[in-house]
């Protein structure tokens, strides 16, 4: 408790650079992850290809992969967002496209003996219907960010993972590393509940899936 | 070249550092590092699975636990690795070195692991229990000889998915006192020598891919000829059921 008073600035600027982080690494993802996951259930032969070359990136560690980026990107911010942003791709383009391939084919039809071309289709049709899968990755997505953003500590932009780091090198000051560590946990699990929040409104017809 | 100049710097003192004989002897070097990190992460596996896969079994048989195994999931992805290796490197009960390794690898094994087997005993179809036990099956043999054996490509893919995980744990371990490989990305980062620091990194990254593919061709293998639909072994049961990361 003492230690939370005397450091809530710290703390606050921590847990600052942790959100934007996170929300960086989701928004730029969804930038990338959507363009694919179009591609890839346009031409079918492309989905092997996008999500085998996501897998291979999903396998490298976290650690690793910021190792090989900080001699190209420095150790600055970026560094973790490129990172993030190369893990979060697989499960975002994976629920896209299962969200997509579940639009059923009378719909499509019918949105198009109704006049609807591609553009208006994809938003009024396609992307509705797709919306808690979506949802769904945008979860999961956010709460692995969450908690992946701690190891950027290493490379001097971790967020929360700065106390972690800090506490273990400071004589193991626990206080600080249960903050960190708690910090981080009660994060994930508001965005998690926010998003879930945000899936419910967005899409009244359907509840969301569990993810 | 894509890249600047520093990047192009950075890529040949890697190659320096992979190319220098004294990176590949002693205790210090790649290959005992590799070695211990590969241990290390076979010990926590085993230790994981000796734990998650009975508990699975179990609890999939008797249909119970779903709510229990979504958690544990759901959980392992929000819990960062770091913190949890951190607090167990600092029990001081469990003293230095590798055993809050183990523990803290073994424990981000079980989810996964429990997770797929227990998905993989509740896919079995219920007519071929039935029948089983309609040709006198004792539960224990209707567990062991029928349910197991059809859950085996399952479990064999959260064993995958686990071990490509611990793997990245021990990685991270090194900056809390554990060994292997990590050791040499922590030690690059404190000297601030993006030489080592990139060599190291593709080390990491090329064990963690040459472990998936080893784990790729074991699901392989436990994965009768007639479910091998498609080339590409499933990850995960589920879309949207990828594992937590580290």
């Amino acid at each position: 408790m003492r230690y939370l008073r005397d450091n809530s600035e710290t703390i606050l600027t921590a847990l600052r650079e942790h959100v934007t982080l996170t929300v960086l690494t989701i928004v730029i993802g969804l930038g990338i992850a959507m363009p694919l996951a179009l591609l890839a259930r346009r031409y079918r032969i492309l989905a092997g290809p996008i999500l085998g070359v996501a897998g291979l990136l999903y396998t490298v560690p976290s650690l690793a992969l910021f190792s090989i980026l900080v001699p190209f990107t420095g150790l600055r911010p970026r560094t973790v967002v490129i990172g993030l942003v190369m893990y979060a791709l697989l499960v975002l383009i994976r629920n896209i496209l299962t969200g997509l391939d579940g639009v059923p084919a009378e719909v499509r039809d019918a949105a198009r003996g109704m006049g609807y071309s591609p553009v208006p289709m994809l938003w009024r049709v396609d992307l509705p219907i797709a919306l808690p899968a979506i949802m769904a990755g945008i979860r999961i997505a956010t709460v692995s960010t969450i908690a992946l953003v701690t190891v950027g500590a290493t490379v001097g932009h971790g967020g929360l993972g700065a106390l972690i780091l800090n506490g273990f090198n400071n004589n193991f000051y626990r206080a600080e590393i249960a903050t960190g560590a708690l910090a981080c946990v009660a994060l994930a699990l508001l965005a998690d509940g926010l998003l879930l929040g945000v899936s419910r409104a967005l899409s009244p017809w359907s509840r969301a899936r569990p993810a | 070249m894509v890249a600047g100049t520093p990047g192009m710097r950075a890529l040949h003192e890697a190659l320096l550092f992979l190319n220098d004989p004294a990176n590949w002897q002693g205790t210090d070097g790649i290959p005992y590092r590799t070695g211990e990190h590969l241990l290390l992460s076979l010990v926590g596996l085993l230790a994981a699975c000796l734990v998650a896969v009975p508990l699975a079994m179990w609890l999939g048989h008797r249909g119970r636990g779903g709510a229990l195994t979504v958690l544990l999931s759901n959980a392992s992805r929000a819990i960062p690795t770091l913190a949890l290796l951190t607090a167990l490197a600092t029990f001081p009960a469990l003293g230095f070195g590798n055993v809050p390794t183990i523990i803290a690898l073994a424990v981000f094994g079980i989810p996964p692991v429990i997770t797929n087997t227990y998905v993989g005993m509740r896919g079995v179809d219920p007519g071929v229990t039935d029948a089983a036990r309609g040709m006198g099956f004792a539960e224990w043999q209707v567990l062991w000889r029928v349910e197991f054996p059809l859950a085996l490509p399952l479990v064999a893919a959260g064993v995958r998915t686990a071990a490509v995980q611990i793997v990245a744990t021990a990685t991270l371990a090194a900056l809390v006192g554990g060994g292997g490989l990590g050791t040499f990305i922590t030690i690059a980062l404190a000297q601030q020598n993006v030489g080592q620091l990139l060599a190291s990194g593709l080390l990491v990254a090329a064990l963690s891919l040459l472990v998936d593919g080893a784990a790729a061709l074991l699901q392989r293998q436990v994965t009768p000829a007639a479910l091998r639909r498609s080339r590409r072994s499933p990850r995960s049961p589920a879309p949207g059921a990828a594992a937590a990361r580290a």
